[in-house]
């Protein structure tokens, strides 16, 4: 029983359209999954349940056994476990990288200045940007932003880490040093759920692999599988779309 | 002709021809002026500045009898402008900013209620306001003898508003100068911090310190000055009230139809400010952890006020410029104080010009401190 994760049969609508069917997926304790599929498949809005940023409407979202339900403290405590990577980083434009990072743990978490200072200092140094603490987020590359968006919500040391395609936006040649990041998070034992379509990051680092297509989870199994032997005619046709 | 085919030239050739022409155009009116005056027997110039007025003003900052000059009497019409204008503006940024904000809220009634307050407020126009306001003070509310009192201290009837004060004492009269040095040593301390924070990484309080400082200079000075503790409070004298602050009836309507009349329009302008930020940015804090109202004034708020500061500036000018609607309730500010020396002098291209002149001034000094205060807000893209 160390599911960290546990969806039962859940269902979205947003209005008339249904975004997600009787979805069930359980991760464990630090394993790591990759969820791809088509766009408007729901590969985000399910990773967004997960923090309720999404609400749901039907069936159940429970992390570390906790069922999120629209219990406000639930929530709180709940995204202060779960750190969560946008695909369009959502910096805050108006506060300087360190100030980004201090914020949460400031502000949600009640340490005292010099504590998240410590930590954002920490984090800092791990994602390489410890020299930028004092600029704008205006002022860095797109790849650097969003290893200060992973900084910042490790800062909450978090056990569960939700990716939000996080280089879908970045120029090609900032890719690698986001991926690495991860990879080196993923090896330090994270539990992870990347919506990603970086198949290369996937073979190395993905425990499972989640095939989602209009709203279902059509495929579910490990890499080599996936990869080499995919068992729906959906997911051969998308594999072989985005491997050329 | 490869003169004018530069773009450059025939750019510089419609200035100048504009230009020439603007100041041809003037020379004519300030020339047929001049004959005009000359034909009436008016003397143009600015002698008539140091005559004396011969009548008396309502209110007054300075004090002003009707023996002294017109420059004096004019002097105190503009701090009557200047006095509305800068209480007005405070009290309608900060009942905007809380009515731009209630108007977002998650709680249908509040939400509703500001709309409705807003729609209403901003579709009646300014005029009527003042005089509803006015009628409510001359027309509704009773005599000095049986002056409303909601709460002690404080007195209302049609000789307008009266409150308990600080006694008249030296020591009270220089706490707002304790309050600036304060903001001063508030930017002190926040400098100070900045640099600690640049050379050790630990940044130093700033608030703690500022309200240190001003208590204990406040209390010092209060040791020195032998413990003042007097209130002056407004006591029943003859037909009238003695003591305390009085606002006048007329002061008291313009202040409140101008505030709540501009508060309308400043409160859409936040409201469009904080929707101006991006979904995203509300997305990323919840996801931190940060509870709304955290998310509100630490993430949103900071963002939506600079995309709402241009607009804001505009307001503040628009409701010192129409305090000069005071007129038309009898508050003597600087346009009543002008109109009514146009009347007995005669002199309208002098006060006219000097009306112009002085809004132009208040206007352009007011946005360069509001852009200083923009321009340092503004986000660092490079």
């Amino acid at each position: 029983m160390n599911q960290v994760i546990e969806i039962k049969n859940l269902s979205k609508w947003f209005d008339d359209f249904q975004v997600l069917k009787d979805i069930n997926l359980n991760v464990k304790k630090g394993e790591k999954i990759v969820i791809c599929g088509p766009s408007g498949s729901g590969k985000s809005t399910l990773i967004r349940c997960v923090n309720r940023l999404e609400v749901h409407q039907e069936g159940s979202v429970r992390v570390n056994g906790i069922e999120l339900t629209d219990n406000v403290e639930v929530i709180e405590s709940t995204r202060k476990v779960v750190g969560m990577v946008f695909q369009h980083f959502n910096l805050f434009p108006h506060l300087t990288i360190l100030e980004n990072l201090t914020l949460a743990p400031m502000w949600a978490k009640k340490l005292n200045k010099n504590e998240a200072l410590e930590i954002a200092n920490k984090y800092l140094d791990i994602v390489q940007i410890a020299d930028q603490a004092h600029k704008y987020p205006g002022q860095l590359s797109g790849g650097q932003k969003q290893r200060v968006a992973i900084a910042r919500s490790l800062c909450l040391k978090p056990e569960i880490m939700l990716f939000d395609e996080p280089t879908s936006a970045l120029d090609p040649e900032m890719v690698k040093e986001v991926l690495d990041v991860m990879t080196k998070l993923a090896e330090e034992g994270m539990t992870m759920i990347c919506v990603t379509h970086e198949m290369g990051f996937a073979k190395q680092v993905a425990d499972r692999m989640v095939f989602m297509d209009e709203g279902k989870i059509v495929e579910e199994s490990s890499p080599e599988e996936f990869f080499n032997n995919p068992k729906s005619e959906r997911t051969k046709k998308f594999l072989n779309q985005i491997l050329h | 002709m490869n003169f004018l085919k530069s773009e450059k030239n025939r750019e510089y050739l419609w200035q100048v021809l504009f230009t020439l022409s603007i100041i041809a155009f003037f020379t004519f009116i300030l020339r047929n002026t001049q004959s005009a005056l000359d034909k009436q027997g008016i003397a143009s110039g600015f002698s008539f500045l140091s005559q004396e007025a011969g009548f008396e003003i309502g209110e007054s900052i300075i004090d002003f009898f009707s023996d002294d000059t017109y420059q004096l009497a004019l002097l105190s019409g503009f701090l009557n402008t200047v006095k509305v204008a800068f209480i007005g503006n405070i009290l309608a940024l900060a009942l905007g900013f809380i009515v731009g904000v209630t108007s977002l809220s998650d709680n249908y009634l509040v939400a509703k209620l500001s709309k409705f307050y807003v729609e209403s407020i901003r579709n009646i126009p300014l005029i009527l306001q003042l005089f509803f306001w006015y009628s409510i003070f001359t027309e509704v509310f009773p005599s000095v003898r049986s002056a409303l009192n909601p709460i002690g201290g404080v007195y209302l009837s049609n000789r307008g508003l009266y409150l308990v004060s600080f006694s008249d004492h030296w020591f009270f009269n220089i706490l707002p100068l304790i309050g600036i040095l304060s903001v001063v040593a508030f930017f002190f301390f926040k400098k100070r911090s900045i640099k600690s924070l640049e050379r050790t990484g630990v940044a130093r309080k700033i608030f703690l310190p500022t309200l240190l400082f001003f208590i204990l200079v406040s209390f010092a000075l209060w040791l020195v000055a032998g413990l003042p503790r007097e209130l002056s409070w407004p006591t029943l004298a003859g037909f009238n009230f003695e003591g305390g602050v009085h606002l006048s009836p007329e002061f008291s309507s313009l202040l409140i139809g101008l505030v709540l009349y501009t508060s309308a329009f400043n409160a859409e302008i936040v409201r469009a400010g904080i929707l101006s930020v991006d979904h995203g940015q509300w997305e990323a804090a919840s996801s931190l952890g940060l509870n709304k109202n955290q998310t509100l004034s630490l993430i949103v708020i900071p963002q939506a006020l600079r995309v709402a500061i241009p607009p804001l500036i505009s307001q503040v000018l628009n409701l010192t410029k129409n305090s000069s609607l005071a007129v038309a309730i009898g508050y003597p500010d600087f346009v009543s104080v002008a109109n009514t020396s146009l009347n007995i002098t005669g002199q309208a291209v002098e006060l006219v010009l000097l009306i112009m002149l002085v809004y132009l001034s208040i206007s352009l000094s007011t946005s360069l401190v509001m852009n200083i205060y923009n321009r340092s807000v503004t986000l660092k893209e490079r």
